[in-house]
């Protein structure tokens, strides 16, 4: 280790408890309303500590309570949602590797054309064409499957750009000398590129994960069908903000219930995380 | 570095593959996604920019670039330019800053790195509706709970009517929105960086401050351009639902950015030909933004 | 092209899965609605009801988000081809599904072809005059109304020395209890409403008889000029700027948020929808309700309020099949036995007169003091040209920019002459675009 002194391990500790304070405070904040009474939820300023309701809201919401979900299992939901959050993570992950690949180490006629082309779709948001977009999917039959959930988010450049970035840092003489090697374009992407990048999949997926786990505004256009549905569809149909009662106790054990999947991902890919390229290992 | 200043184009490693077929191949499913699910709707929305139209499109009139000239001669169009770069501005400098500090703090310490980065992390998994809600219970002025502590320290605080303060809350609410994101990948960035270099600079007596500026500041480069692209085009296009549940570009038009006007107008108001000729105008500006801090920002990023 | 192929492709696969899970000779009808919480069960149950109570038809209610979400969704898929069959469009689509003729089939048609009379009078007519042409042919279906009512919290009034039993009844007794509520200290502020714009605009409009727009408010033309700037809107939103600057009035925001400043205890007064009760019941506070209040000094005040919430809409070009099977689920829904449930259950306004009276004579009123004064409200009279609602193509966009107008005028930065002048020009302009002139 560079710097052993413990001064500096404490300050590093100080100011990253500091950011988990400020930047964890809303799960917290979930957390302590999902211990609360719904009386307590209702009448605000709510409370700072958690509350004394914890078994029974959880109870509640897990045996029984989440029924306003509308004749679907919560397995069935958070079966779709991971079923989306993945496919959409692998899909994108897929794609965008072997694009920023072609870009970075290949040299073609239109290259610039293409990376653009891909680069652009960054920006225009699915509210924005959601009329076309939605034609697209009755056309091709898409509506209801899972294709239909997840191919459109896959089109997204954020994965090219990081993967072009990352591999603009790979020095010359790496290819080089695997060219010298005899390394064909397939090798040396399997056997240099990709080890390389696992920090970065690592990012990716979890970021994507995330992204395709909080989806909701694309599944409920594309979905007709109550068990096609996802957790964050189901939860948003607990929510009432005008005409009706919410119960909030148990919308925010169920927001704590579906964040528990992204926090196991996190976890899982931290393995990943490791130092890696020049330096041996440890 | 000194080795910036010499390469002319993008620089690129030099060794390439020698292949005629391949790079297509490679492209080849993106494009057919990209082209698919993003070319021709886009194509269809340019279309619809030129044309006036009923929600249901039972009559459809095409008016060239009416929609066009009506938007920019609009001066609440051209007020929300002003307020879309403070807000652009602030949220991508809020949020890579600190992201970027707090990564590299969770960079030196060994103990409880893997803790530290689940609960930087996670907060991006709370649903935004929920998100909402916890901003209402936090920051309303009658009944938040930080705002009930600002004002017993004294703060005046009201963003429902203080235009100001409400451009503070949003911000910080797409600021927050994001960090975690920035958090990531910087942490992936540092991952990528090889400690014998900085322990070589180390050796060599350079101060903690002087290593992170000479050393890892220049390699993240590649990372920091990323998430500067990124955060920008964040900003510029995936913040109206943070605006419409924190202040719904209120009080007046405080806060209503470009996106969020496309957004509203579009989506809620049903105002679609207009919505349409304003998306095609935030694209162009977010291009054309891009473009510039690939040729005069890339320049200064410094690539193996 | 060679996408159409395999849409085609694609599209002949995806008919012959379709068409082998519903071979059952049972017409399917789907429902997109935007219900969440407590009355998304409703929405379920209502449904398997339905579909237990008879054979040849299946009603499939689906979720579709908040109601903007769910009307675009509708949008979308209308022109896709794809509509679905019912749609749940909120008080302020109203317009937008008017303008769309063709698109949308009366239900009034819809339950005369399927074998069912529509008799008008038996509808309460507050609500049916809101989602009917001037002729009064019903176009949509009333599922959820509420109108805007006034609540109290007893315990803060009692320590303001007011009458816990007698809750203001006019603008300015309301102001009176509001400043008294803030100058004993019962409460850090008297009164707070929430959506401002469906509360003192379009409802007071009609309940105190005073004209929203030309041409009946919009509901006998499309070209709409705005008359929010008359004497009396002005005399009402200076005094509300007035209390503001107070601290007497609190702004809580565009919609609903309002009504959580009032859980809280932080003010005593508040005027909200009718649907907002179950929050308010389920908090536990010593809570007391009263008809919204009037402006004395307008004539023939008041007359009747306008419904808020949402109505069912039909869309055209379906089969004669489908359309039997929505007027037997229509017929199902305005039955009195499900219309007093769903008004005691869930608090909507009941839709039908015969459904009025059963819950009448069923003594529900009398344990559940208050909860008939939305219905009163809107009963009272038979309404005239300025109380049958508000109808714009782009009542949306309307409301925004009255906000912005009223929240400068709050901060203090206009008077209420100001604001509402320039609520009226900016308003009519936009009107004119949204129309095409």
């Amino acid at each position: 280790m560079i710097d052993n002194r413990p001064s500096r391990r404490i300050i590093a500790h100080t100011v990253l408890l500091i950011g988990v304070f400020i930047i964890a405070f809303p799960i917290y904040y979930t957390f302590v309303a999902s211990t609360h009474s719904l009386q307590t939820i209702l009448r605000p300023p709510l409370p700072l500590i958690p509350g004394g309701h914890f078994l029974e809201n959880y109870t509640t919401a897990l045996f029984g309570g989440i029924g306003r979900i509308g004749g679907v299992g919560v397995d069935r939901l958070l079966w779709n949602s991971t079923i989306v959050a993945v496919l959409i993570a692998v899909g994108k992950i897929f794609i965008s590797i072997l694009s920023a690949y072609a870009v970075v180490f290949f040299r073609f006629p239109l290259r610039m054309t293409f990376f653009w082309l891909i680069f652009i779709t960054l920006m225009l948001p699915v509210e924005v064409r959601i009329l076309p977009t939605y034609k697209v999917m009755v056309d091709f039959g898409l509506i209801d499957t899972y294709a239909g959930l997840t191919l459109p988010l896959m089109a997204s450049a954020t994965a090219t750009l990081l993967f072009r970035q990352f591999f603009m840092t790979i020095p010359g003489e790496l290819v080089e000398a695997a060219r010298v090697d005899g390394a064909g374009p397939w090798r040396f992407f399997k056997d240099i590129l990709l080890p390389l990048s696992k920090t970065n999949i690592a990012a990716l997926f979890v970021i994507q994960f995330i992204y395709g786990w909080t989806q909701y505004l694309w599944p409920l256009l594309v979905t007709n069908r109550n068990d096609m549905g996802t957790i964050v569809i189901a939860l948003r149909k607990m929510i009432s903000f005008a005409d009706a009662d919410t119960e909030w106790h148990l919308v925010m054990v169920t927001c704590i219930l579906a964040i528990l999947p992204p926090i196991l991902v996190v976890v899982l890919m931290q393995r990943w995380f490791v130092r890696g390229l020049v330096e041996t290992e440890k | 570095m000194t080795k910036v200043g010499g390469q002319k184009d993008h620089p690129v490693p030099r060794a390439i593959f020698p292949n005629k077929v391949l790079p297509y191949l490679l492209l080849a499913p993106q494009l057919a996604i990209t082209a698919i699910f993003f070319y021709w709707p886009a194509s269809q929305a340019l279309y619809q920019s030129m044309l006036r139209e009923d929600p249901f499109g039972l009559s459809t009139q095409f008016v060239g670039l009416a929609n066009f000239r009506h938007v920019l001669a609009d001066p609440n169009y051209l007020h929300s330019f002003q307020v879309t770069i403070i807000f652009a501005v602030a949220t991508a400098v809020f949020a890579m800053v600190p992201a970027l500090y707090l990564a590299v703090m969770a960079d030196k310490v060994v103990r409880g790195r893997g803790i530290y980065r689940t609960l930087l992390i996670w907060p991006y998994a709370v649903a935004p509706a929920i998100a909402g809600m916890l901003w209402l219970f936090l920051f309303n002025p009658s009944i938040g709970t930080i705002a009930v502590m600002l004002r017993s320290l004294g703060i005046s605080w009201d963003p429902l009517l203080n235009g100001p303060q409400a451009m503070i809350l949003v911000v910080a609410a797409a600021a927050w929105k994001q960090i975690s994101y920035n958090f990531l990948f910087f942490v992936a960035g540092l991952q990528a960086i090889p400690k014998s270099l900085v322990e070589a600079a180390s050796i060599d007596g350079a101060g903690e401050t002087k290593r992170f500026w000479t050393i890892i500041f220049p390699l993240l480069a590649p990372t920091s351009f990323f998430l500067l692209v990124i955060n920008t085009v964040y900003a510029f296009f995936d913040t109206f639902g943070i605006i419409h549940a924190v202040t719904g570009g209120g009080p007046g038009k405080a806060t209503e950015t470009l996106v969020y006007k496309v957004y509203n107008d579009g989506f809620v108001n049903l105002i679609l030909g207009e919505s349409a000729a304003q998306s095609v105008i935030l694209m162009v500006i977010v291009i054309a933004l891009t473009a510039v801090q690939f040729r005069y920002v890339e320049r200064r990023v410094h690539y193996g | 092209m060679k996408s159409r192929g395999i849409s085609t492709g694609l599209a002949a696969a995806v008919t012959l899965l379709m068409s082998s899970t519903s071979s059952f000779a049972v017409t399917e009808i789907s429902w997109w609605h935007a219900m969440t919480g407590a009355n998304n069960e409703v929405v379920e149950t209502l449904s398997k009801e339905f579909n237990e109570s008879q054979s040849d038809y299946k009603v499939v209610p689906v979720f579709k988000g908040t109601y903007p979400e769910t009307l675009n969704a509708g949008i979308a898929a209308f022109r896709a081809k794809q509509a679905p069959d019912i749609i749940q469009v909120f008080d302020v689509g109203t317009g937008v599904m008017m303008a769309a003729e063709g698109a949308v089939k009366p239900v009034a048609e819809v339950l005369s072809e399927g074998g069912a009379t529509f008799d008008k009078s038996q509808y309460l007519p507050g609500i049916v005059a809101y989602y009917s042409k001037p002729d009064g042919t019903m176009l949509s279906f009333p599922y959820n109304s509420s109108s805007p009512i006034l609540y109290y919290n007893k315990d803060i009034f009692q320590k303001a020395g007011l009458d816990v039993d007698n809750p203001p009844k006019t603008w300015p007794e309301v102001w009176e209890a509001a400043k008294k509520i803030k100058t004993s200290g019962a409460a850090p502020c008297g009164y707070t409403s929430t959506w401002l714009t469906w509360i003192h605009l379009e409802n007071f409009a009609a309940w105190n008889n005073l004209p929203y727009g030309t041409n009946e408010n919009g509901l006998a033309g499309l070209d709409v000029n705005l008359e929010i700037n008359a004497p009396l809107y002005v005399k009402h939103f200076q005094e509300i700027a007035d209390l503001a600057k107070e601290g007497v009035f609190r702004y809580g925001g565009r919609t609903s948020e309002a009504k959580q400043i009032f859980l809280a205890g932080e003010c005593g007064i508040l005027t909200e929808s009718s649907g907002g009760l179950g929050d308010i019941v389920k908090s536990g506070m010593n809570y007391g309700i009263g008809q919204l209040p009037y402006e004395p000094e307008a004539e023939g005040a008041p007359q009747n309020t306008i419904p808020g919430g949402a109505s069912l809409w039909v869309f055209g070009g379906k089969s004669d099949e489908k359309y039997k099977g929505i007027a037997a689920f229509f017929n199902f829904l305005s039955s009195p036995e499900i219309q007093a449930r769903l008004h005691q259950v869930s608090g909507y306004l009941p839709v039908t007169l015969k459904a009025y009276e059963e819950t009448k004579a069923s003594g529900f009123y009398e344990k559940n003091p208050g909860r008939e004064t939305p219905i009163t409200q809107m009963m009272g009279k038979a309404p005239t040209e300025n109380s049958r609602g508000v109808r714009l193509v782009n009542l949306p966009q309307v409301r925004d920019i009255e906000n912005e107008e009223f929240e400068k005028m709050l901060a203090g930065q206009q008077t209420a002459q100001q604001a509402l002048d320039s609520a009226v020009s900016r308003g009519n302009a936009a009107i004119k675009q949204a129309i095409g002139q």
